[in-house]
């Protein structure tokens, strides 16, 4: 198994680019290819904790950014937060494949292979029917997220709330 | 007045089965009356959804259905397609998506064994338990599924819906020194499979034997995986061509997946027991040791020991994929062309949990006018609700709590590949008194969450 430091950072975008706004994770990505810093690896996954499991394994510092869905809904609305445990997020993951992270937060967590730090990008989906296009107002928050992430990363502008356990608008 | 004495388990969300998908068991007195697998999956919606979409698109669409088993979707697709086109494609290219397809099998059948079905066995409510408690044991499985999917990178470009798949073959044939590269991890694979064969061969398992016939596709001289002939274990073989002539697909209420069963009204069985039960002489010689060793005769009826199946599986496709490797030779073009021309094509291939049918009829200008895909699972639902129907019979005597985890277990041998979704659970188990006048008078309720 790869001990810590294996990678400064890897960013992951979980999602499923067939549910609509669940596609909001891997359209992240899309938009940082070209962007990020030396030594960051991009990562799309359907959210299958082992694969999360064995994406941020090593890495010093992991982001991951998924669907949720909120209550009341807010779509669009972006959450950021550090997860140092299962349940420490703000919002149950809307995607099609609905288990994940806090189930691979909890299987790091018994097999010590949690990342230096995991930090939380939530986007609000309104839409999680079949179909390949993102709503308007996800969209919109797909490229805020994107340099919201940059920003952790050291490499981009920092948004409004950003660097503490909050919820930022994102229209 | 007589009051009739009325059981329901119900089990709105299964855990560990990778899709969305209940249980509903309703018992009689001393009768199961009732035995329902609930699925909703999404896989109707992407017959409609191809057709008017170029020959060409198949491959990338359908692998969508599935995070788990994408390239099943993958080479039944091709197959269809290359079959309409009048295309056959030479063996080096064969070869390279038989590889392809061992990486899926090693890492579906790793986190089924390891993270879904052996907790059942060994009293671990859930995978994460499990690894709390035997590290070193989940471990072992988190490599055996790494090593699956770093085939999956270096042949398909990525390991989760491949990239590198088209019509005819592959945009880049790897290099031999990159397939090279994963002998030694391969190698050491093989070790921790066949560990996991005798891990699990010293499981207990209840004496129960599913009923109905068996469908797999068998190839003499090989293991079935990427083609071969339909069979049936009562002597039915026919193409892919063949399908819609032998199985049935009809609607049942409470389901949106097809129920499936032979043109003559026996329901059947696909999977890792129909496999290896028309299948096992043509293993390798150290899978088929290691199924003795493990107590596994020719044939399986048992679905509690198709942990053991799996297990034996696991070694074959690493066994065969460390063959496919030492022999590569990098095809030349990586794919054959592949012009569209009006025509119907037929694809039938071996998923991790069983027989895969893609069908679809082109015109002449290449656009897709009907497509019609027959997953394993809703194939098998008709045996799980009928071995379920059984198993439940036998246990009774049980309380609501214990035969609903047996019941769910018992679900779980399948390895129902529900969608490319899954949940975690919700467990609901209600007792209920059905008085005269047919009302439900509910006694208990009771719920519980189950993780994955």
């Amino acid at each position: 198994m790869p001990g810590p430091g294996r990678w400064p950072a890897v960013v992951i975008g979980v999602g499923n680019e067939f549910r609509r706004d669940d596609g909001a994770g891997p359209a992240v990505i899309g938009q940082m290819r070209d962007l990020v810093p030396a030594g960051v690896e991009l990562v799309i996954t359907d959210g299958e904790p082992t694969r999360l499991v064995e994406a941020w394994t090593g890495a010093a510092l992991a982001v991951v950014v998924d669907a949720v869905r909120a209550d009341p809904p807010h779509p669009g609305r972006i959450h950021r937060f550090v997860m140092d445990r299962p349940g420490a997020g703000a919002a149950r993951p809307a995607s099609s494949h609905g288990f994940g992270l806090d189930e691979a937060v909890a299987l790091a967590l018994a097999l010590d292979r949690m990342p230096g730090r995991l930090i939380v990008h939530a986007i609000e989906a309104a839409d999680l029917t079949q179909g390949t296009d993102l709503t308007p107002v996800v969209a919109e928050a797909v490229g805020a997220v994107a340099a919201a992430i940059l920003d952790d990363l050291g490499a981009g502008p920092r948004l409004p709330g950003q660097g503490r356990k909050t919820s930022v608008p994102g229209t | 007045m007589t009051h009739k004495n009325e059981r329901v388990l119900s089990v709105t969300e299964l855990s560990r089965v990778e899709g969305e998908g209940a249980l509903y068991l309703r018992a009689s007195g001393n009768r199961v009356e009732e035995a329902r697998l609930d699925i909703y999956e999404p896989p109707r919606f992407f017959e409609a959804f191809l057709r008017g979409r170029a020959y060409t698109e198949p491959p990338d669409i359908t692998a969508r259905i599935c995070g788990i088993c994408p390239v099943a979707y993958q080479m039944s697709a091709c197959q269809a397609l290359e079959q309409a086109c009048g295309v056959t494609v030479g063996e080096p290219i064969a070869r390279l998506r038989r590889l392809l397809y061992c990486g899926e099998w090693i890492e579906s059948h790793a986190l089924h064994i390891y993270l879904l079905h052996a907790p059942d066995f060994l009293g671990y409510r859930s995978g994460i338990e499990m690894a709390a408690q035997r590290r070193d044991i989940v471990e072992r499985g988190l490599a055996l599924k790494k090593a699956g999917n770093a085939i999956l990178e270096a042949v398909g470009g990525r390991p989760i819906h491949p990239v590198n798949v088209r019509l005819g073959g592959f945009y880049r044939a790897p290099a031999r020194a990159e397939l090279a590269a994963l002998t030694d991890p391969l190698r050491r694979a093989l070790d921790d499979a066949l560990a996991t064969v005798s891990w699990v061969a010293g499981f207990d398992f209840p004496e129960h034997a599913c009923g109905g016939d068996m469908l797999a596709l068998s190839q003499p001289g090989t293991y079935p995986i990427e083609r071969g002939t339909v069979q049936t274990r009562s002597g039915l073989a026919f193409p892919a061509a063949g399908w819609d002539e032998h199985v049935i697909e009809e609607q049942v209420p409470h389901s949106t997946a097809l129920h499936a069963h032979l043109a003559g009204g026996t329901r059947y069985l696909t999977g890792p027991l129909a496999r290896y039960s028309l299948n096992s002489r043509w293993l390798s010689p150290l899978a088929r040791e290691a199924a003795r060793t493990a107590g596994l005769g020719p044939t399986c009826d048992n679905p509690f020991r198709s942990i053991i199946v799996r297990s034996v599986e696991t070694v074959y496709a690493i066994d065969e994929a460390l063959r496919l490797i030492e022999a590569y030779e990098p095809p030349d073009p990586p794919a054959a062309e592949v012009r569209p021309r009006a025509g119907v094509g037929h694809g039938v291939t071996e998923a991790p949990r069983g027989t895969l049918y893609h069908r679809y009829e082109i015109g002449a200008d290449g656009l897709i006018t009907t497509a019609r895909i027959v997953p394993p699972t809703s194939q098998n639902q008709a045996a799980i609700e009928a071995d379920l129907r059984a198993f439940a019979q036998a246990r009774l005597d049980l309380d609501d709590a214990e035969l609903t985890r047996q019941c769910e277990q018992a679900i779980r041998n399948y390895d129902p590949c529900i969608s490319c979704s899954a949940h975690f659970l919700d467990l609901t188990v209600e007792r209920s008194l059905l008085i005269p006048n047919g009302a439900w008078f509910p006694c208990q309720v009771l719920a519980a969450g189950r993780p994955w």
